[in-house]
């Protein structure tokens, strides 16, 4: 049969090769040029003494044009938002807009000096007030920091200004409930944090079990940390319960703000009791993913422990200009140098002004509406573990397909060949083979209905010729990677043949 | 709003199909007396004519376009045009982690060039894909020695940039590791007995910045014979990457924490940076963060992935080596364009370049009055002077003719009196070095 009779949104075509670019390289090759020296020139050697170096081994040696097409070469590998649905779950793969890369590169921005006098950076502090602000009326909360670098680092302060409240209080306590469906970074954090972790049991709905974390909650449980929606897309219904139980016990919540997309402008987490969170920019607020990062964590927390907030803090000062507080006697301290990943402040402000109240609100609708449209699509032709509604993300399994030894990661495999980045593949853990799908608000009726229409496809396939699918893609520069022997026998740098030979 | 891609037709037959009367139906799970009934308090959406407008004003309300002799730990290096413009690229910015390699191998090679590159410049046998910054990176390596050698302690100098020791300071506290300081001799250098006093056989790492933060260049080796005598690692930390250009990179390190920012990336009031581990071999099964490995396919073709992962906080969970998880990838991405745009014989000649102008740029402010301090070892593209004067009234004369002046030290390191930390890159002219030459005089 022909592989690709049904594929509707992709095509094969030709693709570039490309070698590694030390591979391009030979002696000679420049592809810069710096101006004169206008001050007397040194003798390296006598001024560093026995610190000179002689040479730099194998850094490549190349022109411009050769930089220009490597790259563009290795950009056409990948699979981008710009190219299609990147329904990525938990990730919020949205539009990452260009006028906010414009703006972030204009020149007084860019090219700011963390240490240039505060009456010199007023521009750059407005915009990290201006967006400080919004952030808290949008979460509800009542002070902010933007220090932390990414979402994990956001958890990692969070958890910090919660220890030093129950220490200020006089016992930091021991425990961290966390629960199953949780993403790894969060038992990451409160490992990192001084804090063992004690799992929290989700009901039959794919929520926290009330009675359960009345039973687990005592005088050890520092915290409870919550991602809400979780990571099934389902709604902690009974969120101010869960509040009530902690805070009667001392104990305070945490809410994992990965999954803010659902909640802007609908919700705001300060009113449903959460005590401090985090946000990822680079998700809720269309940072660019950046093919890894960089990400922003901002936290945002209630009034109770705004004294612990990392330094500085952001200020008013008496003559009206804006300026850096270090004076904060009971903050954590630092989590980073300088004031944050300043460069995604600019880019989440102009978000939010491009959205303004309406636009935040339509977002969020879209984003819960086109996870809602998917699994309507797909009920039916795959399981739906849980059946409790969904807000912007959909959980299946792979139980429909298995009998015919069809795995989630082989069916993300041969989503690869029908033109889409695949879903997130076997999580949450709660759910055994999981398919983890977050459309964003960013995908069009007819770009889910392709989507839909490739994944029935797909689930077709399974039935009659689930050959096709254990030995996707099919129509990619490279098949399936050894991921055994990387680990193995791990490569992680080019070596020159003769050394590579010779070892 | 224009980012989004329905009519309101669209979403009516969207809600028929799942059965939804109105959005509000998919709401219903969150209780009612939580639903928001109100707009957001936020300013209206702006056009986009709007939104570039505002930006150029808050830009125009910094120093734009001054010179600066600013450094201490944010250089400002000239950035060649094809960085921007390839990392500006959707198929590179508009990804993320790498996690289906067959469709994310330009993410992948270019990570790997990323890594061979480091280890090239560090002499390290492998590096890691980025860290969020240096000072993350220094506390994270200090993490990373205590895991190896089982021991809990930690040993920093105090002429490793003050801001990566208060970093280091959170988040040790809860990692049930004492950190003591060693300080600096006359020459700026770490003092050898005191480091030597400083370790004992508790003492999981020691860590060293080289340059150091008043630009002196460290003796590692001789700090490194001290450290490893004890049993304990040495890690070095490099604020300033463009000094590897033509600084012997330290041999002697256990692990090299570096900040990449000068290698292309814009000083950005302080971020986006990217820092990045590097280490023995023997000791990856302990580094933080991705790590990308050569591999082939099925059809024996060459191909990269991400590898090493039960290192890491989506697999390990609480015994993680780190929660780390989004990194700095497209910056990491500059930084090898930088590196690849200069290469082999260009980063020594740019690094040769930001030698000279500090060099007379101390000896011109050393001819007008100004006292050198820490003279008697050798340097790279910064140093510290005494001024008569406050530095901060220096600087304030300064800025009067477009002129940041260096980094005052009064409130980091009293002891210094009027001293301030002066940075000289390429970009540095002569012009406006004659300029405070005669400022710092007085």
């Amino acid at each position: 049969m022909n592989l690709n009779e049904k594929i509707r949104k992709a095509t094969t075509h030709i693709s570039q090769n490309e070698v590694l670019i030390f591979e391009r390289s030979s002696a000679g090759k420049k592809a810069y040029k710096l101006p004169p020296l206008d001050v007397p020139d040194v003798d390296s050697a006598k001024l560093l003494g026995e610190q000179a170096r002689a040479d730099l081994g194998h850094m490549p040696e190349v022109s411009e044009i050769e930089i220009i097409r490597h790259y563009t070469r290795l950009s056409t590998w990948n699979y981008a938002v710009d190219h299609g649905m990147y329904p990525l779950g938990s990730c919020t793969m949205k539009y990452n807009a260009r006028v906010n890369e414009v703006v972030a590169r204009l020149m007084g921005l860019a090219e700011a000096h963390p240490y240039q006098p505060e009456r010199v950076s007023q521009g750059a502090l407005l915009i990290q007030q201006m967006l400080r602000v919004q952030l808290m009326e949008i979460t509800g909360m009542d002070a902010i920091t933007l220090q932390p670098a990414a979402g994990a680092h956001g958890e990692l302060t969070g958890i910090m200004l919660i220890r030093a409240y129950l220490e200020s209080q006089g016992n930091p306590r021991k425990k961290i409930l966390i629960p199953d469906s949780a993403h790894g970074t969060n038992p990451a954090t409160a490992a990192m944090a001084g804090y063992t972790v004690e799992n929290l049991k989700s009901n039959a709905a794919g929520m926290v079990d009330i009675a359960s974390l009345e039973a687990q909650v005592n005088e050890d449980v520092a915290a409870l940390m919550l991602t809400n929606p979780n990571t099934l897309g389902v709604f902690e219904q009974e969120i101010h319960k869960i509040a009530e139980v902690l805070h009667a016990k001392g104990a305070l919540l945490y809410m994992d703000g990965a999954n803010m997309n659902a909640l802007v402008g609908k919700v705001r987490p300060g009113d449903f009791g959460v005590d401090v969170m985090h946000l990822n920019l680079h998700k809720t607020f269309s940072t660019p993913h950046g093919g890894g990062g960089p990400g922003s964590g901002p936290v945002a927390c209630k009034k109770i422990l705004e004294r612990f907030l990392p330094v500085p803090v952001l200020v008013t000062k008496p003559d009206g200009s804006l300026g850096f507080d270090y004076n904060r006697p009971q903050s954590i301290g630092r989590v980073r140098m300088f004031y944050g990943n300043f460069g995604m402040h600019v880019r989440a402000l102009a978000y939010i002004m491009a959205n303004g109240p309406d636009g935040l609100r339509q977002t969020t609708e879209d984003a819960v509406l086109n996870a809602n449209y998917i699994r309507k699509g797909l009920e039916g032709n795959y399981d739906l573990p849980y059946k409790t509604p969904t807000m912007h993300e959909v959980v299946f399994s792979d139980r429909l397909q298995t009998p015919k030894g069809i795995k989630t990661g082989d069916i993300a495999k041969r989503l690869i060949d029908y033109g889409f980045h695949p879903y997130t593949v076997s999580f949450p853990l709660v759910v055994p083979g999981a398919l983890m799908i977050e459309p964003t608000e960013s995908e069009s009726k007819a770009s889910l209905d392709m989507f839909i229409e490739a994944m029935k496809d797909i689930a077709e396939e399974a039935e009659q010729h689930p050959e096709i699918i254990t030995e996707a893609p099919h129509n990619t520069r490279i098949s399936r990677l050894d991921e055994t022997m990387a680990a193995r026998k791990p490569v992680l740098r080019w070596k020159p043949q003769s050394e590579a030979a010779g070892k | 709003m224009r980012y989004l891609p329905k009519s309101e037709s669209d979403r009516e037959v969207m809600l028929r199909e799942i059965g939804a009367r109105s959005i509000d139906d998919l709401f219903a799970t969150i209780p009612a007396q939580y639903r928001l009934k109100r707009d957001l308090s936020i300013p209206r959406a702006y056009a986009e004519s709007e939104i570039v407008e505002f930006f150029r004003q808050r830009a125009a309300d910094c120093a734009q376009g001054y010179a600066t002799f600013l450094g201490a730990g944010a250089y400002s290096h000239y950035r060649p045009v094809v960085i921007d413009s390839l990392v500006s690229r959707g198929e590179f910015f508009t990804a993320y982690t790498p996690y289906q390699p067959e469709i994310a191998q330009g993410t992948l090679q270019s990570i790997f060039e990323f890594q061979t590159m480091i280890c090239e410049l560090t002499g390290m046998d492998v590096a890691n894909a980025s860290m969020y910054d240096g000072s993350t990176g220094a506390a994270e390596a200090l993490m990373m020695a205590a895991r190896i050698t089982g021991r809990h302690k930690s040993v920093v100098a105090s002429s490793v940039h003050p801001e990566y020791r208060e970093v280091i300071t959170t988040y040790a506290r809860y990692q049930g590791m004492p950190v003591s300081t060693i300080g600096y001799l006359k020459n700026g250098r770490v003092d050898l007995e005191a480091l030597d006093k400083a370790i004992d056989n508790e003492t999981a790492g020691v860590l060293i910045q080289s340059p150091n933060f008043f630009g002196t260049l460290e003796d590692v080796a001789a700090i490194g014979e001290i450290v490893h005598k004890k049993g304990a690692l040495l890690i070095v930390s490099i604020a300033e990457a463009v000094s590897l250009g033509i600084v012997k990179p330290p041999a002697e390190a256990d692990i090299v924490s570096m900040e990449a920012q000068s290698f292309g990336v814009p000083l950005g009031f302080g971020g986006p940076y990217c820092g990045v581990m590097a280490t023995r071999e023997k000791f990856v099964r302990q580094i933080p963060g991705r790590l990308v490995g050569e591999t082939r396919d099925r059809n024996g073709k060459r191909g990269f992935v991400l590898t090493l992962s039960t290192r890491e906080q989506h697999i390990r969970r609480e015994k993680a080596t780190s929660n780390i998880c989004t990194n700095q990838a497209l910056v990491a991405l500059m930084c090898s364009i930088f590196m690849t745009v200069y290469g082999r014989e260009g980063l020594k000649e740019l690094a040769k370049h930001n030698l000279a102008k500090a060099h007379y740029a101390a000896e011109q402010f050393k001819k007008s009055g100004a006292t050198l301090l820490f003279e008697g070892a050798p340097r790279f593209n910064e140093f510290v002077i005494q001024t008569k004067a406050d530095p901060y009234t220096v600087n304030d004369k300064l800025l009067g003719q477009r002129i940041i002046g260096g980094f005052p030290l009064k409130k980091l390191y009293p002891e210094l009196g009027n001293a301030s930390l002066w940075c000289c890159t390429e970009t540095t002219t002569k012009a406006s070095i004659d300029k405070v030459a005669k400022e710092v005089a007085l």
